[in-house]
């Protein structure tokens, strides 16, 4: 959501900030979020371990960079080739959030296979995870859209996500190699 | 005596006594054109008549109401007259009707957001439109960047798209005056007209400064409205200025425009610098105007 927010900073010099930027934004999150969880389902299927579940995050990670690196040149190639900004910022945010955020929607259902040890308590388990995820999500809304743009520059903003998401995929590869499988539950 | 503050009471009242002429929820806002006795005013969203923006005389159109649409004329002064202009911000088409009669064989060229403002100026403000006045619904940003890849240049820029309430940020940044300055002619004056109070009057005018370099405010004692003159080359002499307000004085003044007070507005940054030297200047990456103008 934090960087969703941002979705709309970085559009604005090339795309305007009418109402359609949002509408774009929206619309390539919860598209590519619905395509994550899809596939994060299937892939929880197939030997779902800890140390996948961290490269996800180390995954999500790097795809994040190109945003605060590449934005620039990618929304001056298309603002140059599409006239109307509706479709302009459409493929923009396309181009720029829909693999990282693709991979972000990844991690939920992934969290569900690994945490999830009795099928009885698996609607508990899910309750929770939407439960942290939402709040989650309110929380790097507010706090972004209050604060941060505030205090900080965009593209740090966008990296310290990065960062964030990157030591999160470290930590839950290094659990696993130290206590190897066991720890599944705690994670 | 004191009947006679009764009388100006009643009278006040009566003169208060507001229509709604035309009222309509656009995609962006509320829009509300009222009138109050010969005022007829294009009001956003409702109630309270801070959010006028544009309004006129019925009896008397060419009248300027607000200051500081008569304070924007002093881009007259630092520069000769205009041959191809550009207002972002509609409103009612004040601006450009009025330019338009001073110089009809300029080119106007107005870019309004949102379409129902364009509506409602034709509709009530007599927003007069011609083959050397057009107007597009655009994002101001936008249609600058496509004017500089197409190379056009203007010669007299007017930033009006700040409404009191809601600054687009997108509009107030370093790239931006930059890409301004790109379709800036020779010569040429880039006139913003701002709201700008607290904290953001200096990192407004710290953006200002690092584009354009100095500038001149154009303001009565109440430094919260202004109006910024920049991207002047060369300041004009004191000779050239009288010279220039004797030449504009009786052109302007059917519009209440008085431009010898309005040149006493004037003051340069050059030597009057009103921000901390290390106010940060907002760009793309780092624009929380509205969070900033408290």
């Amino acid at each position: 959501m934090g960087i969703e927010l941002l979705g709309g900073r970085i559009l604005a010099p090339f795309f305007g900030s009418s109402v359609h930027i949002w509408g774009s934004i929206i619309t390539v999150f919860m598209l590519s979020l619905s395509f994550g969880y899809l596939l994060g389902g299937k892939l929880s299927t197939k030997n779902a371990s800890l140390t996948k579940y961290g490269l996800i995050f180390l995954t999500a990670s790097i795809m994040v960079v190109p945003i605060a690196l590449f934005s620039q040149p990618i929304m001056e190639f298309i603002f140059t080739h599409i006239e109307d900004s509706r479709y302009g910022s459409l493929l923009a945010s396309t181009a720029l959030f829909f693999i990282p955020t693709v991979i972000l929607g990844m991690i939920s259902p992934y969290s569900v296979r690994l945490l999830v040890t009795d099928s009885h308590k698996s609607g508990q388990v899910a309750g929770i995870l939407y439960f942290v995820s939402t709040l989650g999500s309110a929380l790097g809304t507010i706090i972004t859209s209050f604060y941060f743009v505030l205090a900080f520059d965009v593209n740090t903003i966008i990296s310290a996500f990065a960062l964030t998401l990157g030591l999160l995929g470290v930590l839950a590869i290094t659990v696993n190699s130290l206590a190897g499988n066991k720890e599944l539950a705690h994670a | 005596m004191r009947n006679c503050l009764l009388f100006l009471a009643v009278l006040f009242s009566v003169a208060a006594h507001s229509n709604v002429v035309h009222e309509e929820r656009s995609l962006y806002r509320n829009i509300i054109v009222d009138e109050t006795g010969n005022l007829r005013c294009l009001k956003f969203n409702t109630k309270s008549s801070q959010t006028s923006q544009s309004c006129m005389y019925k009896n008397d159109p060419d009248k300027l109401v607000f200051n500081y649409t008569k304070l924007t004329f002093a881009s007259l002064l630092v520069t000769d007259d205009p041959k191809n202009v550009l207002v972002i911000g509609l409103g009612g088409g004040t601006l450009s009707n009025v330019i338009h009669e001073l110089y009809p064989a300029a080119k106007i060229h107005n870019v309004e957001i949102d379409p129902a403002v364009l509506k409602v100026a034709r509709d009530y403000f007599n927003f007069i439109e011609t083959d050397n006045v057009t107007s597009s619904v655009q994002d101001g940003r936008i249609f600058i960047k496509r004017a500089a890849i197409k190379k056009q240049k203007y010669d007299w820029i007017i930033l009006d798209a700040f409404n009191g309430d809601y600054i687009p940020e997108h509009l107030l940044t370093k790239e931006f005056f930059e890409e301004v300055q790109s379709v800036l002619a020779d010569g040429g004056v880039i006139a913003a007209n701002t709201f700008s109070s607290s904290k953001l009057y200096e990192h407004e005018s710290a953006t200002y400064h690092a584009v354009f370099g100095d500038f001149i405010n154009v303001s009565r004692a109440n430094r919260s409205n202004r109006i910024i003159l920049a991207g002047i080359k060369t300041i004009p002499t004191q000779a050239q200025l009288n010279e220039r307000i004797s030449a504009l004085a009786p052109r302007l003044k059917k519009y209440d425009v008085d431009i010898k007070a309005i040149s006493t507005y004037m003051q340069s940054t050059k030597n009057n610098r009103d921000w901390p030297a290390d106010t940060k200047v907002l760009t793309d990456q780092y624009s929380p105007a509205n969070l900033l103008n408290f």
